[in-house]
């Protein structure tokens, strides 16, 4: 769902055939993307959908990066450990940290401002809009991908991600 | 809105509070040795850990241990508690906000058979704010090596907002095989103590910590430490290796100084690989700071992952309190590609402001200032 419209869907089952699925719809040509664990994938994906809307005359710092999950980077996690039994996974141990989906989408779209991971139990908005409404008023942020990024150890996933721009004020 | 630091606690291989810690490290004593350990790692390494026999005997002056938490439960209740006492600063308060730093949390439970919903690191958070009775939803900030530094920045910023007066930042990862195996794979480890921007540098140190800054809006009595500014930022370059040119860390910095480019010292990430303390020498050159004395505390303390940039700040902040300026344990020999200041002398040193940087997994970078008041 995009801006409350359906944007796409399919019948896959598994996250990881949707995200194929709509990475296709995209027509992405980006390599790095498959070597992407769940949660970078899910987040890449909703970037790369909103990105399209951005405004095209800011700095690179310009823009800031703030998600929030509940599992944390558990669904590579429990993965990892896996891999710790035979030969323990550079290429897995890599993604055992959920800022990690911070990182894909900034080299994606050349991004180089703040950029911050929280967790917590639920989704809370009020939280979010706080901090970046904070953003906004002391750095120099204009925009930002905000939201709630979970994918927890079975495979079940949520994002609920929006593109927040500063308003422009003219008494300020 | 002015920030103060109303009290602080270390909790390392070095010691259990803050002046223990202190102490050792102005002798220029490493808490890193050899370390034989199976559940760690089926070879020998370096590195800092905690000890937890005394671990179990301090948490329980303080707290039952019929809950049966697990180390990590432990000790961040154990060294806020230790921050808190006799601070004046009430945890209870609906104006205080508990901020978390931790990469990985209890993430050693989940080989011992605990589930996932157990080693959820928001539920290490809700276990603190029980411990201190706080009715906040708290904070946790897992921001890779960066979180103890990103923590201690939102705490300013929350309070700057006006929406709390206080705030407890703890950051703390203590080892598993879980954090030991990975940072093996990668081959970052050296098979030595760290040598920070030393030319024979091969690799990192791992380290266990537990370490709590209480931030407030209170004025306090001088010799104040005020969070001034600080900022995070990211490379845009790759995930795991950090930029080539310090683009990133080179716009935290700038942003976290602003106009005011005076700073007395410099407390880097320098985790004494290869490519990061080149990183490192490359934005701390180019933001005009290369004849600032920059140490890195790595050699000290091993790399405690979320506890790094709170143990190292609450070090820097009493280096300012004292005047003493403390050398990088490990360097011997110059090897950036950068020419700095490496401090190389722990000594009397006259020092106002601090400077303290992290880089981290994810190509993320943060900057925080610190200054001294009377």
């Amino acid at each position: 769902m995009v801006d409350g419209q359906l944007f796409f869907e399919s019948d896959e089952a598994t996250f990881g055939a949707f995200a194929k699925a709509i990475y296709k719809h995209l027509g992405c040509k980006y390599s790095k993307f498959y070597k992407m664990d769940s949660l970078s994938k899910l987040g890449f994906l909703g970037a790369e959908i909103l990105m399209q809307n951005q405004a095209n005359d800011l700095r690179d710092d310009e823009t800031a990066l703030v998600f929030c999950n509940r599992s944390s980077s558990l669904n590579t996690d429990v993965k990892y450990q896996e891999t710790i039994k035979d030969i323990p996974s550079p290429a897995v141990f890599v993604y055992t940290l959920p800022n990690i989906v911070i990182g894909e989408i900034c080299i994606r779209h050349g991004i180089k401002g703040e950029a911050a991971f929280f967790v917590r139990e639920s989704n809370d908005p009020a939280f979010m809009v706080d901090y970046v409404n904070l953003l906004f008023a002391s750095t120099n942020t204009k925009q930002c991908l905000v939201g709630w990024l979970e994918m927890d150890e079975t495979g079940n996933y949520e994002a609920n991600i929006h593109l927040a721009v500063k308003e422009k004020c003219d008494n300020r | 809105m002015s920030v103060f630091v109303a009290a602080h606690n270390i909790i390392s291989a070095l010691g259990f509070t803050s002046e223990e810690n202190g102490e050792q490290v102005f002798a220029g004593k490493s808490g890193i040795a050899l370390v034989a350990d199976t559940a760690l790692s089926p070879v020998e390494f370096p590195a800092a850990l905690i000890d937890k026999n005394r671990l179990i005997k301090e948490y329980d002056e303080i707290a039952s241990s019929a809950e049966e938490l697990s180390h990590f439960d432990q000790i961040i209740r154990l060294s806020a508690n230790k921050a808190l006492n006799g601070s004046g600063i009430d945890a209870s308060s609906r104006k205080t906000i508990i901020i978390l730093s931790t990469t990985k949390g209890n993430i050693g439970e989940l080989a011992k058979g605990k589930n996932a919903e157990q080693v959820q690191l928001w539920q290490s958070a809700h276990r603190l704010a029980q411990f201190l009775n706080n009715p906040n939803e708290p904070m946790v900030v897992s921001n890779a090596c960066i979180s103890g530094v990103a923590a201690i920045l939102m705490g300013k910023r929350l309070i700057d907002s006006g929406k709390y007066d206080h705030a407890i930042v703890v950051g703390a990862d203590l080892l598993s095989r879980f954090v030991v195996s990975g940072f093996q794979s990668f081959h970052s480890l050296s098979a030595q103590p760290c040598r920070p921007f030393d030319k024979n540098r091969d690799g990192l140190s791992l380290g266990e910590g537990a370490a709590t800054v209480v931030l407030t809006n209170q004025q306090l009595p001088a010799p104040a430490l005020e969070i001034i500014n600080g900022a995070t930022s990211n490379d845009a370059n790759h995930i795991s290796g950090p930029s080539r040119t310090g683009e990133g860390l080179l716009i935290a910095i700038n942003k976290a100084l602003g106009e005011d480019r005076a700073v007395d010292f410099i407390s880097a990430h320098g985790t004494a690989t290869p490519y990061n303390d080149d990183m490192e020498s490359k934005a701390i050159s180019r933001a005009g700071l290369s004849q600032v004395p920059v140490n890195s505390m790595k050699g000290y303390f091993g790399h405690t992952l979320g506890a790094a940039g709170v143990i190292e700040s609450i070090i820097s902040m009493m280096s300012l309190t004292a005047n003493k300026q403390v050398k990088t344990l490990g360097y011997s020999e110059f090897g950036v590609a950068e020419e700095i200041t490496i401090a190389t002398e722990s000594k009397d040193q006259h020092m106002n402001k601090v400077l303290k940087v992290a880089s981290g997994f994810g190509g993320c970078n943060a900057a925080l200032v610190i200054e001294k008041h009377g």
